[in-house]
């Protein structure tokens, strides 16, 4: 099967329902505020080390979200935060994670990168480029091995799609037709590196073309695309298709990491990609000319104000995991 | 309401900063990702966004200021509407660093860190009688179909397991036992396999890793490492990886530098993994099955020499044996000799050779690398008074130089003579016969070095 780089058929009404709509700008604007949050408490210094923000492709798991069953793993790169908020786990735990607190999903032992929820089905949260890619092609092994009808969510960077292990996941995938959707988020940095410097490859969605596996081209920034586009690839591959990959056309606003000046670029790219391309003004926009009234807007900005409020003051108050937390955790039954 | 604006910390290591440039003046509006100022760090000049929309009401740090500490409040937001008056009513004393809590509350720690002891003398093992001669091939093979049997969630992944039935015959059979869906041949590809193996192993499955040679597991050392071990770590318990790394290991014979490295002391190094090393049958049998049945990555190092050697097994349907127990496989009250794997044949034959010459060698397999059951071994030393570590690997930071240490830390006072490590030489190994040959360890080896320590 080629790649379909047209846009998803929008010929039966509109893409997304009101509570899709609805569901997906409460999730879009919760994680740009967790977001705004953390770059904050980072600058306070309650966040260390490596914190890398996800800032301007939230349309990107929202759509995927909504797409999205119960039972359905998804696994990611160190640009985490969204995946994480969007698969259910709590702004709480997430925010003591990344302040290092007893309260975070890992105690305070994994940080921004690493974090994990078995609840949820989220598995990381990785720190290596690419590892994620092949362990989460495992995660499509368990579902084919027990045939329990899950599709596993494998998102990585453009960046990483240069990796050997990327395409060693793609052909083992597509032998054994594993139930994985693949989807690389092209932000178009790896960290200062553009996509037109790192990669020989200028079409990804091609790039597993080489192994029978279809994929598609999404803009993603509108929140509509992805979900239509989400939504058949998890067709696809629930029905014992095999993989399936997604290239995701997004944009990242902040840096890399907190730490990064962002000189590979012009400023000017960044305002303009902000004022036309936006992905929560975008669907707001969509969603005024549906007569969905302001109070909506207004009452879900309160709600997600007050939840990251709340996080970000359990995650300044929740106390530091205990010393003998040092040692538990390292091997199950010790 | 008025709120201060704290002089961000733009990097992992940044204390302090210089407050290169105003972009916005007293009195402008901002909003939520304007750029407000240029912060100079030791490493660049970065653009602090606004966070919150109001008006920037005083500065209070000028531009051009040099040392300005992280969260110092650098000016005052206002909400639109407010009065710049509003400003006097913070208190913009230095705020406490968060930091600074953190390290106050670190316990000094009771004493230094030491390396792991372990308490393994009250492991008894069973009586498991009568036994039957197979080779070490054949008790790797009935270990996994035992294991598989046991545990619908148990399968075997690798290069040439299935079809080809193993290119070292070890699965040889399974196959056709099992099928293709528990016995799965694997493309040329150990990075993306071994990775996808740890992704099951957390997602509920068994499997079992073959590498042709443990050599390969180079091109998947992140996976074992990083992703294998850690995870549990990393997720506050909340993961598991029930998964086994196996595999010929160390040197064959005249295969050449790159495909004859032992790697046990590379494995051992990492917590979050457990490392076993069987020599005979019945090691290989019982501790392969202790692998497939924990709940932690466990890396089996086998040997080649090994698979067609024939040694008594328990036929019992149950054996198995406990991850981290050594066994005395010579009694002896002059010396220690401490191997693993391949090695312990040759400290026997060394040990016979002492005997010759009037010296009693105590010889213990260790069996298990990490866990190190130094209870057994230390028990020995302050009964020999001496210990001679054995190791077809490298010297430099190998299992010898922590058995040499453990018995310095632990028998320093019962030992007559100082702690030696029997090696292979510090090269690639060669492929000429000849010299191949003088790269590894044999007997004479070790009966020179335990000579030496009787002063000889």
């Amino acid at each position: 099967m080629g790649s379909m780089t047209d846009a998803p058929n929008r010929q039966n009404g509109p893409a997304l329902s009101r509570e899709e709509m609805e569901r997906a700008y409460r999730e879009m604007l919760l994680v740009r505020r967790f977001e705004e949050k953390a770059g904050q408490l980072y600058g306070m210094g309650l966040i260390g080390g490596f914190c890398h923000l996800y800032i301007g492709q939230e349309a990107v798991v929202a759509g995927i979200g909504l797409a999205m069953k119960k039972g359905d793993r998804s696994i990611t790169s160190y640009r985490d935060h969204g995946q994480m908020l969007v698969a259910g786990m709590t702004a709480r735990g997430v925010m003591a994670e990344l302040t290092g607190r007893s309260g975070g999903y890992s105690h305070g032992k994994g940080g921004s990168m690493h974090m994990f929820s078995k609840e949820q089905e989220f598995y990381g949260g990785h720190g290596i480029v690419g590892a994620q890619v092949a362990i989460g092609t495992g995660l499509a092994l368990t579902s084919a091995y027990k045939n329990d009808g899950a599709v596993s969510i494998v998102y990585f960077g453009e960046g990483a799609s240069n990796q050997g292990q990327v395409y060693e996941s793609f052909n083992l995938a597509a032998l054994h037709k594993l139930p994985c959707l693949y989807v690389i988020e092209n932000n178009r940095y790896g960290m200062g590196t553009s996509i037109e410097r790192s990669s020989a490859s200028k079409d990804l969605s091609k790039n597993a073309a080489p192994w029978g596996i279809p994929s598609r081209k999404v803009d993603g920034m509108d929140v509509a695309a992805v979900y239509q586009a989400a939504k058949e690839a998890m067709e696809h591959c629930r029905s014992g298709k095999g993989p399936f990959l997604l290239e995701m056309e997004t944009y990242r606003y902040r840096g890399h990491s907190m730490s990064d000046p962002a000189k590979y670029r012009q400023r000017s790219e960044v305002d303009e990609m902000r004022r036309t391309r936006d992905p929560i003004e975008t669907l707001k926009a969509e969603m005024i000319k549906h007569g969905i009234d302001e109070s909506f807007f207004k009452t879900v900005e309160q709600d997600v104000k007050a939840t990251v409020k709340d996080a970000a003051e359990f995650a300044e108050t929740s106390p530091e995991p205990d010393a003998s937390e040092l040692w538990t955790d390292v091997l199950v039954g010790e | 309401m008025a709120s201060p604006i704290l002089m961000p910390a733009l990097s992992p290591t940044m204390e302090e900063g210089t407050l290169a440039r105003w972009v916005k003046k007293e009195g402008d509006v901002v909003k939520p990702g304007e750029v407000i100022a240029e912060i100079e760090t030791d490493k660049a000049t970065m653009e602090m966004e606004a966070v919150e929309e109001g008006v920037l009401g005083r500065i209070l740090i000028t531009e051009g200021t040099d040392h300005v500490a992280v969260n110092t409040p650098i000016a005052v937001l206002l909400e639109e509407g407010e009065d710049a008056s509003a400003a006097d009513a913070l208190d913009l004393g230095p705020k406490t660093e968060p930091t600074a809590k953190v390290e106050k509350n670190i316990p000094a720690p009771a004493s230094a860190p030491q390396a792991p002891t372990s308490t393994t003398t009250d492991i008894v093992e069973p009586e498991w009688g009568e036994t039957a001669e197979i080779t070490v091939r054949e008790a790797l093979r009935d270990a996994m179909a035992a294991e598989m049997r046991r545990d619908e969630d148990v399968f075997l992944l690798g290069e040439e397991v299935a079809q080809y039935q193993g290119a070292y015959k070890v699965s040889q059979g399974l196959l056709d036992e099992f099928g293709d869906k528990r016995v799965m041949d694997m493309p040329i590809t150990e990075h993306g396999f071994t990775g996808m193996a740890v992704g099951a192993a957390l997602s509920g499955v068994k499997p079992i890793v073959e590498f042709m040679t443990m050599n390969f597991s180079l091109q998947a050392v992140d996976h074992i490492i990083n992703s294998a071990a850690k995870t549990r770590y990393m997720s506050g318990g909340q993961m598991s990886c029930p998964i086994v790394f196996r595999g010929p290991n160390g040197a064959a014979a005249r295969v050449g530098a790159q495909h004859s490295q032992c790697f046990g002391s590379w494995y051992a190094h990492i917590p979050g993994l457990k490392v076993v090393a069987p020599w005979s049958a019945a090691d290989a049998k019982g501790l392969l099955r202790a692998a497939i049945r924990d709940p932690n990555p466990v890396v089996v190092l086998e040997n080649e020499i090994l698979y067609g050697k024939k040694f008594p097994c328990p036929v019992d349907e149950d054996f198995i044996l406990p991850i981290g127990k050594a066994k005395i496989e010579r009694e002896g009250k002059d010396v220690t000799l401490v191997a693993f794997s391949i090695m312990v044949g040759v400290a026997l034959e060394a040990a016979e050779l002492l005997a010759e010459q009037g010296i009693e060698a105590e010889v213990i397999n260790l069996r298990t690398l990490r866990p190190l059951d130094t209870e057994t071994i230390i028990k020995s030393v302050k009964k020999t008074s001496r210990i001679v570590s054995v190791e077809e690997g490298w010297p430099v930071a190998g299992i010898g130089s922590e058995i040499c240490t453990v018995a310095v830390e632990q028998a320093f006072d019962w030992l007559d003579a100082p702690p030696a490590r029997v090696c292979g030489l510090d090269i690639p190994l060669p492929y000429a016969a000849n010299l191949e040959k003088l790269a590894l360890p044999k007997p004479e080896w070790i009966v020179e070095a335990v000579r030496k320590q009787f002063g000889d």
